[in-house]
């Protein structure tokens, strides 16, 4: 599905420039896109070396494994093949908590870091497994307690309650993470029947308890996004 | 309130970062090395997202800028506008999952043209709140670890946006009415 979004975006930026006679525009436009990027990844690695020096300070002293712990009851139900003592989910956790406290920058490399431990299940290097998934959809409906940037923003153009909207972004945040949780769960189930129901596997791949079950790809990417990533 | 708690994230990050070394200090951790031996990967890491990245940028600076975006607003207005949902919002649903730092723009130029207590400011600020930008994550995210094929993760994301957009605006509608 990447493969379509991201030929669909440049192939028609093209055109459409063409007929509105923005070419040069266009042009522009797209070397400015590639400096962005990298700039943004520049600046990535400040952040991504100092937390992770820190969260593995934090994982050698055992806090990870104490965090996962305290809050496993609902994460394991989310993430059901992934081990309860595997360090992916100390790293899910602070991923989390990060995301609901509006720690933007801490969330990230706690987030890649989760991804690369969640990466050590994946039987194939090169497929998002169902845990790696659910932790995606997390994070793109992100939970945040207290949206600080737009209270700052509607406190600098001077409203009468820059904080009024905390109610309703909590609210939308939580149906937007409910969608998102019904959502994976829906095609989880759609592309790895649960073991015990007996589908047309075409070669019952043993599984393993512990691992993600592998996909069987005829049956996954029918007509789900077996987009390739960029 | 906000005072309350714009101190508490102000007050976060550095108890987090006391605590981590102070409690593996009592374990018996050796602090300094364990933190440059885990910020080693650091460098790598954010330097494996780059290609991602850049791919994602250029495709999404070009949409914006041909002007190939206001035409997929162009054909959604009526539908807004059958609904009565203020359509100034409507640009939003679309930026929001693209792009976080053009989206959040956005959220401020409504907010400085319409007041932060209009009904089209409340809505965006809910908005551009209750969602993160879904292609940024999913880039970093799988970049950095070469996830190639992503599967269904881009489709539940983009899903629980478009679900998060509307609710964000009848939220809004329903209670600052």
């Amino acid at each position: 599905m990447v493969n379509w979004i991201w030929l669909f975006f440049i192939v028609i930026s093209v055109v459409v420039a063409a007929i509105n006679g923005r070419i040069d525009a266009v042009t522009q436009a797209a070397f400015d896109g590639a400096k962005s990027g990298v700039t943004i990844s520049f600046g990535l690695i400040s952040i991504m070396v100092f937390w992770l020096g820190m969260m593995r300070i934090a994982e050698d002293a055992g806090v990870l494994k104490k965090l996962a712990k305290l809050l496993s009851p609902v994460v394991r139900r989310l993430f059901p093949d992934v081990p309860p003592n595997h360090p992916a989910m100390g790293y899910i956790m602070s991923n989390l908590s990060a995301n609901l406290f509006g720690l933007g920058n801490a969330a990230t490399p706690m987030g890649i870091k989760a991804m690369q431990e969640l990466q050590k299940l994946n039987p194939d290097q090169h497929t998002a497994t169902p845990a790696m998934c659910t932790l995606l959809a997390l994070n793109t409906s992100s939970i945040t307690l207290v949206p600080t940037t737009l209270i700052a923003i509607r406190m600098n153009y001077g409203s009468a309650n820059p904080a009024e909207i905390v109610g309703t972004t909590l609210a939308a945040t939580f149906v937007a993470t409910g969608a998102a949780i019904l959502a994976d769960r829906w095609y989880r189930r759609k592309s790895s029947p649960p073991p015990g129901k007996t589908t047309f596997h075409p070669k019952q791949i043993p599984v393993n308890k512990a691992i993600d079950p592998p996909m069987p790809a005829s049956a996954s990417l029918r007509n789900s996004g077996g987009g390739d990533i960029v | 309130m906000f005072d309350l708690f714009t101190r508490i994230s102000a007050w976060l990050i550095p108890a987090i970062i006391v605590f981590i070394p102070l409690y593996a200090a009592f374990r018996k951790v050796p602090v300094y090395e364990t933190f440059i031996e885990g910020a080693k990967d650091g460098f790598g890491t954010a330097i494996n997202i780059i290609p991602a990245l850049v791919g994602m940028m250029v495709a999404i600076s070009m949409f914006r800028a041909s002007g190939a975006m206001d035409l997929m607003l162009g054909a959604v207005r009526p539908i807004f506008d059958w609904l009565s949902i203020p359509t100034e919002v409507l640009p939003l649903g679309i930026l929001r999952p693209l792009t976080g730092a053009g989206s959040l723009a956005f959220t401020a130029d409504l907010i400085a043209t319409h007041g932060p207590d209009s009904m089209i400011g409340r809505i965006a600020s809910t908005i551009q709140g209750s969602t993160d930008t879904t292609l940024y994550v999913l880039t970093v995210y799988f970049g950095a670890i070469g996830i190639r094929k992503t599967k269904y993760a881009l489709k539940v994301g983009l899903f629980s946006d478009m679900v998060g957009f509307l609710a964000a605006i009848i939220i809004c509608m329903y209670i600052f009415k």
